[in-house]
């Protein structure tokens, strides 16, 4: 018994805000807390299994060419030593986020530097960690000054390009304009918990521990690498310590335990050291990119560009989507998207978080503000003045849009001066300090979801699911929902999460999660409020479900009581529908910061942040505040310290380690404030919720970049902006 | 040669370079500390050893014999919460989790650190009574690192945790 439900068209019921439990929305503490402040949550690597082995990964000291021979004898005599696995259903490079099947395998024939392409298997993680280091291995390697390594020096193919009236017109017809080249460099996910995997086979079916962020895809994705059949594959992620994009797809260490094991017949985990990650996991694309906005004496845009240079592997169909708000975010009748890609042998590009607006709003909203600058216009006033009325190049009508609400109330709640501004006017010592503004946005996506909710005879609810909660809060939400819609305490709700065995999810990625799962999950207690609503002989909507019991037509009676020994059990489909193509919809927000910056030697210290966020029906107002400071925290990093640095001789990253690729500390990051605007958003889901995850990434380094050239009048084209960019650019007092 | 590890005495590994990071991750079956980075660069292996906090990975097991070593499992259970981690999970300082554990190990020895009055790059006077401000948290706690980006949460969590063990006042 089962309810599907297809978004074809708005859902205005907000049936949420019609259940007595008011749970939805709370600042509920999370259901997986205490395990995890306990150290008592098992992450991939964790589970106690009998006989286990242990793998460590080998990888390629080189950019370009073949591995020729692999000298096994060189290891079997070691202290412990089980195998030497090399096998060409190893995968050479991580699967992309919803790829659906196998990454590029020839692990042989290599294409980056660190590129794995064998795995050494012994008794302890210390022999096979020894063996892994000594093993011989004869290879041919291509010279490095024949190898592109510089997305500037090869020529891009075009990927994804609107074209849209004459935007050179409209820049020679401008009352003001700007055309600015910015540069971002490459940036890591460096998730806390390094890839791991724990696989068993019992000679048909494959268990496999791992930390992954869709099980739905993964799975299908391990299938065809290993040449088998889904069915016979069981992934478990019940938690995942941090994904950010780069657990989107099945990674190396996943295939190749899963091959050891099968090879071995006994189970085999396989964890990446943090070298490994930052080298064959997912980067975030470094970009090059144009903008060109062309405005009326008013501050009207008439014409919009953004151009961007991406880069990628040989083989490799993403390109980081720099021009993805930059569609629908601001007017411009002329307008120019464009995104190209350099193939390049650095490791794989993909997913970081907020794959395209976290680089693209950056630069466009620091573009902002430089024609605000010109047009002597507060850069707040600049963006209220460019909110569209309707999708610049589609003609669609945006869903709810929160954009003007969160621009005037973050600027309200932060102290923003409004009116025209100049650089240099505030010094303490010797700190310069200045503010700076962004707009926040980023696209809202849905997927496919399916969940199985359980009314038990005692009276408690379980939920069965195989989305994942990356630290996003998934087991709170979907507590919460169903803790509302079905009457009962939260305590009393179950969520079991990251098995492929349940019914399955989108997964986390691309902030659709908690729409998605959450609308299942919300499907699901429909079917089952209906299921008891028939019992009492009433109509669904009459149901009062409060307190554990089910009141209507002049009943009342335990829930417990409904269920009987066997439960009622429902499963919720949700399937995204035309309402996804009838209306532009995305996330919204503002982002505010103060920012000093010292006169001698350039380091700017983030004092204040505040970002206001309208994404849509609150789910969980802690868990969805987390979201918004991780994002904010993250734009600290892409501001000020994060790159990723790649030898240019070689190859090879140089800052392959939390030593050295500086993600925000403890002391980068002052008090972060977060309002949340209230809205529904009826197209975006049933639930009315639209995406958080990323949505406090997309413009924040812009509003930091803004606040340096007001504190010092340094303006910077190039992301970080560490010290020494800083007092480059800075003018001499 | 033996260990106390949250008040049981177990035998030291017999192969020299296991880090007392693996050793109580394997050795042990004490997953609660967790391997970030084996490098002594996030801080999520961070224990404390004779109540210092030290990050595991930087140190071998047998270094430890005699040793009294308290890992995140020894500061509470999830049905009886140490005032630190009940503190965290109210203010949700964590997201993911895998950090968590280092930092709360980290957070209650920085407070005794503080009450002993050892100064910081952040304290003024070097030989006063050391406040415990907020941007003293920040500096003090700044070897655990937290990709989730939940150290806004985590600096409040601390802050309360610290006023109801009484160590120290608090101001952000």
């Amino acid at each position: 018994m089962s309810k599907t439900l297809e978004m074809n068209e708005p859902d205005t019921r907000n049936r949420l805000d019609d259940m007595a439990g008011r749970n939805v929305g709370a600042p509920m503490d999370r259901p997986d807390g205490p395990a995890k402040v306990a150290g008592a949550a098992p992450y991939a690597a964790e589970y106690v299994i009998d006989n286990v082995a242990e793998g460590v990964l080998v990888t390629a000291p080189f950019a370009r060419g073949t591995i020729t021979s692999i000298d096994e004898r060189s290891i079997t005599g070691m202290d412990g030593v089980i195998a030497v696995i090399s096998d060409e259903r190893l995968t050479a490079r991580p699967a992309q986020g919803t790829a659906n099947e196998t990454p590029v395998q020839t692990p042989l024939s290599i294409a980056y530097f660190g590129q794995p392409f064998a795995l050494v298997v012994a008794e302890t993680f210390e022999q096979a960690r020894n063996a892994a280091k000594a093993l011989k291995f004869d290879y041919s390697a291509d010279d490095p000054s024949e190898i592109p390594f510089d997305p500037e020096a090869v020529e891009a193919e075009e990927n994804d390009a609107t074209r849209q009236g004459d935007l050179d017109k409209a820049m020679a017809d401008a009352a003001h304009s700007v055309d600015i080249t910015y540069y971002t460099e490459g940036h890591a996910s460096a998730a806390m918990e390094p890839h791991a995997a724990i696989a068993e086979w019992d000679g048909e079916r494959l268990t496999v521990h791992a930390s992954l962020q869709m099980p739905n895809y993964n799975i299908t994705e391990l299938a065809d690498s290993l040449n088998l059949e889904e069915d016979n594959i069981r992934i478990l992620s019940r938690y995942v310590g941090g994904g950010f994009g780069s657990k989107l797809g099945v990674s190396q260490e996943t295939v190749a335990a899963s091959i050891a094991a099968m090879k071995l017949g006994r189970p085999v985990r396989v964890v990446m050291s943090r070298q490994q990650v930052f080298q064959t996991v997912m980067r975030r694309s470094e970009t090059k990119q144009r903008l060109r906005l062309a405005a009326d004496k008013d501050g009207r845009l008439t014409g919009f560009g953004h151009e961007a240079l991406v880069s990628n592997l040989p083989e490799e169909d993403f390109a980081e989507p720099v021009t993805q708000a930059s569609a629908f975010l601001y007017p411009g009748k002329d307008r120019e998207l464009l995104i190209e890609v350099a193939r390049i042998h650095r490791m794989t590009a993909g997913s970081v978080r907020a794959p395209g607006e976290a680089v693209g709003m950056q630069t466009l909203e620091a573009a902002m503000d430089e024609l605000a600058e010109k047009l002597e216009l507060d850069p707040v006033e600049l963006r209220l003045r460019n909110i569209p009325d309707e999708h610049p190049a589609s003609g669609l009508p945006y869903s709810s849009r929160k954009m003007e609400e969160a621009l005037k109330q973050g600027a309200e709640a932060f102290g923003w001066h409004s009116g025209p501004r100049k650089p240099r006017q505030k010094r303490e010592g010797e700190w310069w300090i200045g503010t700076g503004m962004a707009t926040a946005a980023r696209i809202h996506n849905v997927g496919e979801a399916e969940a199985r909710v359980t009314l038990n005879g005692d009276g408690t609810v379980l939920v069965e699911t195989d989305m994942t909660d990356i630290g996003t809060g998934t087991y709170s939400i979907l507590t919460q929902i169903a803790a509302d819609m079905l009457g009962v305490e939260p305590a009393k709700v179950l969520v079991d999460l990251g098995d492929t065995n349940h019914p399955r999810g989108p997964g986390s990625g691309g902030s659709w999660g908690a729409a998605s799962s959450g609308s299942s999950v919300f499907i699901a207690c429909e079917a089952v409020r209906k299921a008891i609503a028939e019992k009492l002989g009433v109509e669904e909507a009459d149901l009062e479900l409060s307190g554990g019991t089910a009141k209507g037509g002049g009943q009342e009676k335990l829930l417990s009581e409904l269920a009987g020994n066997e439960g009622i059990a429902k499963t919720g489909t949700f399937k995204p529908g035309d309402a996804q193509d009838d209306y532009a919809m995305a996330s919204y927000g503002a982002f505010f910061s103060e920012v000093a910056v010292n006169r001698w030697t350039g380091e700017a210290r983030v004092r204040r942040m505040l970002g206001a966020f309208g994404f849509g029906r609150v789910l969980n107002a802690k868990t969805a505040r987390s979201q918004c400071i991780g994002g904010m925290t993250w734009c600290i990093g892409a501001a000020l310290t994060e790159s990723l640095l790649f030898d240019p001789v070689d190859g090879h990253v140089v800052n392959c380690d939390l030593a050295e690729y500086h993600v925000p500390v403890h002391r980068d990051v002052p008090h972060l404030d977060v309002l949340m605007i209230e809205e529904r958003d009826p197209a975006a889901s049933p639930i009315q919720a639209k995406g958080v995850g990323e949505l406090g990434i997309c413009g924040g380094a812009g509003a930091i970049a803004n606040a340096i050239y007001n504190a010092c009048g340094a303006r910077l084209y190039e992301f970080p902006m560490t010290p020494d960019r800083i007092i480059a650019a800075m003018p001499e007092d | 040669m033996t260990l106390t590890i949250n008040g049981e005495s177990r035998s030291l590994p017999e192969d020299p370079r296991i880090s007392l990071l693996d050793y109580l991750r394997q050795g042990a079956g004490l997953t609660g500390t967790k391997k970030g980075c084996d490098h002594g660069q996030c801080g999520a292996c961070t224990v404390l050893v004779n109540g210092v906090r030290i990050n595991s990975c930087l140190t071998l097991a047998v270094m430890h014999d005699g040793d009294d070593i308290t890992t995140i499992e020894g500061m509470g259970t999830p049905d009886d919460l140490s005032p630190m981690q009940a503190a965290f999970v109210k203010h949700d300082g964590y997201q993911c989790g895998y950090c968590t554990p280092g930092q709360i190990c980290s957070a209650v020895a920085m407070l005794d650190e503080v009450a002993a009055g050892w100064p910081s790059d952040v304290t003024d006077d070097l030989n006063g009574k050391v406040e415990l401000t907020g941007d003293e948290i920040r500096e003090r706690m700044s070897g655990n690192l937290c990709r989730c980006g939940a150290y806004s949460n985590i600096v409040e969590a601390i802050q309360e945790a610290a006023l109801e063990t009484k160590t120290a006042g608090a101001d952000a």
